[in-house]
Parts: structure tokens; sequence; C-alpha cells
């Protein structure tokens, strides 16, 4: 393992992603450079701003603060794997009616963070929604649309469940 | 913001993990475990270590369990599991109310406590934590293992008693009574941010008066601290806002804070009168 080149799979959307990295190639960059997924977009590069979120094993995290050979063996989603046949989810259509994005710098990060907390709490208090958004940074919405955004789509997938 | 080359190592056991560190560290080996705060320092290239040992995947590491009286913490378990869900009662709830102020939720879903620990950041939540509640660490090394003190650890800024071949591999933390009040209040500027202040109070009520005090401060000084001479004050005396005030002031003399703003001293008398109030149940001063 400690050669200087690493050469292993990465499992991106259910896909296998066979690729050859240095090290200190970080799973945000081996996304975009390695398998060609340019949603993930990358901001400050040193866990700040969250525009790298993905889920891993469906854990939100920062891809920039993991390095690509730490995700081996893992499954990684990224924004590339929210639309099902080619429509926008639920939570994709909530921020286009909700107008929660603008620029769209932020937006795979968001989205990420929105699908982690839809799977994991969709009941979610608005205290501790705003408190998980803030692990985000938008410079456009002001942060009240893309928290109505993921409101909306919790309401649309249960009423979806429900029916 | 791209961090140094480095060789890269993923040990499955601790004995692999503890021989790759042992013959690794002389030449500027460096554990990574979360890496939320070692990651942000390579990419700015403040750490450049030649090689990782990745803990990640060491069998065993992620174990969390209470033992006689203890909470035991392995060197994976991240943030987010340190709640109620590890242990039940006050030191469980206060685990809770203290995680909630620790960086963002994909940050501790990652990042880990022994890491924390190892990484000494004086505005570290789990750094004060330890201190206050005379947590117990456990190090191993090929050398064997040995048990340093909560009052030893920590030895400066972003420094602590491990030697560069040891694995903080286990925290203990001691389970609190049922009778164990606590408080917990930090100031930072952002949600999430670092704190610029943080105390901890630990105390029962006995017929009124305040026994058993543990009084803490985080990220005013180099290191957290336990605040004895306050802590001498409050026993045997009944909580008021008085008290709590007095406490604070006799704490502020002998701080030693790492900037000469005064704002930083009001801060610190500031979170320990209010870590007090919420211990002792009264409205936040």
């Amino acid at each position: 393992m400690s050669d200087a080149m690493h050469d292993f799979t990465l499992t991106v959307n259910g896909q296998a992603y066979a690729i050859r990295v240095e090290a200190r190639r970080t799973l945000a960059d081996a996304l975009r450079e390695d398998c060609g997924l340019t949603g993930t977009h990358l901001g400050c590069e040193h866990g700040v701003c969250g525009a790298c979120t993905v889920l891993m094993d469906g854990q939100p995290v920062r891809a920039c603060l993991l390095f690509a050979v730490q995700a081996e063996g893992r499954a990684i989603r990224t924004v590339e794997g929210l639309a099902e046949g080619g429509a926008l989810n639920p939570l994709q259509r909530a921020f286009a009616e909700n107008h929660a994005l603008q620029c769209g710098y932020c937006t795979p990060g968001f989205l990420m963070l929105g699908t982690a907390i839809l799977e994991t709490d969709p009941s979610i208090s608005d205290e501790a929604l705003v408190e998980a958004l803030s692990s985000n940074l938008c410079r456009c919405t002001g942060y009240a649309n893309i928290a109505r955004a993921i409101r909306a789509a919790a309401d649309a997938m249960s009423t979806e469940g429900a029916t | 913001m791209k961090p140094a080359p480095f060789r890269y190592h993923a040990p499955r056991t601790e004995a692999e993990a503890l021989s790759l560190l042992a013959a690794l560290a002389p030449e500027e080996g460096r554990v990574i475990a979360g890496g939320q705060s070692l990651v942000p320092a390579m990419a700015l290239r403040i750490a450049r270590p030649s090689h990782l040992v990745d803990i990640n995947n060491v069998a065993g590491f992620d174990r969390l369990a209470v033992e006689d009286g203890w909470l035991r913490v392995g060197p994976l378990v991240r943030h987010a599991a340190l709640g109620e869900g590890a242990v039940p009662g006050p030191l469980g709830r206060l685990l809770e109310a203290v995680r909630g102020h620790i960086a963002h939720l994909p940050i501790r879903t990652r990042g880990t406590v022994c890491g924390s620990l190892a990484n000494a950041d004086p505005a570290s939540e789990w750094c004060l934590l330890a201190t206050t509640l005379g947590a117990r660490f456990h190090a191993r090394s090929l050398r064997g293992e040995r048990v340093i003190e909560a009052d030893a650890f920590f030895g400066g800024f972003m420094t602590t008693a491990l030697a560069p071949d040891e694995i903080l591999v286990e925290l203990r933390l001691p389970v609190l009574s049922d009778a164990a009040r606590t408080g917990f209040h930090e100031f930072s500027r952002r949600a999430g941010d670092f704190a610029q202040a943080a105390a901890l109070a630990v105390l029962e009520l006995r017929e009124g008066v305040i026994a058993a005090p543990r009084l803490g401060l985080g990220a005013v000084e180099d290191r957290p601290r336990r605040l004895r001479e306050a802590e001498a004050l409050l026993a045997g005396r009944a909580p008021s806002e008085a008290l709590f005030h007095e406490a604070a002031a006799t704490a502020r003399t002998g701080l030693v804070p790492m900037d000469e703003d005064p704002y930083r001293l009001d801060l610190a008398e500031t979170v320990i009168r209010r870590a007090l109030s919420a211990a002792a149940g009264m409205p936040a001063p």
C-alpha cells in the first residue's frame, strides 16, 4: 500500500471507477479529475465551505477532507446520482420551485447535505435544520429558501409515500 | 490548496499500526483518524507529514462501551457517536449538548473524539470536557501502554504528552452520578466556529449547597484547565448569582490568556457564570 501511486476502485452512485492516483489526491479531486464527475464542486478546499459535500456510506462528508484512497470499498453518492431516469428528484425540484439557488455553485453540496437530512431525519425541527444547514456556505440565497426547499421536499416525499 | 506528497499506509490491526508508527514516526510519519483537522492543515501545508498511518480500518478501534464506571472511547469513535446513545444519565446528556457545538454535521460524522484530544486545539470542546471531568488517556506503542491523567495530558498549544510513536487507544470518561448537574456554555462568533471561550461546570446540590464542584475553562489559555481556586470557593456554598460572579472573578485573576485582549477575559467570566448558572438550574445571567 505504500507505493507512490495507488490503483483501486471507487464506487460512485453504484458504478465502479478504476482509478490510479497519488495518496494525496483528495476524494473531491478524484471524483472530478479521475471519474469525470464534475458535479461535485470545490470551494475552499479546506473543509470550511461545504461545496464538496458528498455521501459516504450514507453519511454526509467533506470530499476535500478525505483522500480518495480512503474511500476504497465505500459507497459514494454525488449529485449526479440524484436524478431519477433523467428527471429531477423531489429535492432537486423543490430547489428549483423555491428559488433555493442562484449562481448554483454551492448547490451540489447543499443537495447532498439535504439528501442526508431527508434520509436520516425527515421530520427534523426547524431549529435543527438551520443548524445542519449552517455547515455549508451560500453567498446568493440567504439560506431561507434552501431551508424552505428541504422542508417542501420532505412534505412532498411524505405525501408520495402516503399515496 | 493541495497537500504535499506523502506515503499512505492502511493497517488492519492495532499491532500493525503500532509497528508502522514506530518505524515511521522518526521520519515525520503521523496517524490519521478522522482527518478533519489534519487534512486542512495539510491542504494549507502547515502540516507536511511524509507518511500517514490511516487507522480507519483497524479492527476494534471503534469500540465504545461503559465498564466499571468509565465510558471507554476507542480511537475511531466519531463525534456524532458520543451522545446519549453512548451512555445514559447526566454524562450522556452532557456529551449530547457538547457535541452540538463541534463544527458541523459532516465534520461530526467523520472527525473522531480521540483525534481531537491528540490534536489538542485549545478551543476543542472534548479537550475541555476531558480536563474538567478528570479523564484518563490510554496511550500505546510498541514499548507498551501507559495511562496519562487529565492534568498531565495537555502540554500547551496543540501539544500533548503523547510520544510520536504512541497512539491514543482509549479515552476514559468517568460516568457521572445521577445527582450530578452539568452546565456547558460556549461563545463563538458563528454557528460551528471555534470557541472564543467555553466553560463546563459539574456539581451536585446537597441540602441547598454546592458539593463536588468541577469547573473548567477552554479556548482562553493555551490549553483547557480546571479552575481549582474557583472550585474551592464554590464548595459548600449556596448557589447564587453573586457567588458565581465571585467565582468567575476569582478565576479571571489567575488566567494567562493566549492574547492580551481584555475582551477575552470578559468572555471567560461570562461563560463561567453561565455554565455555573446552567448547572445550578438558574436563569442565564
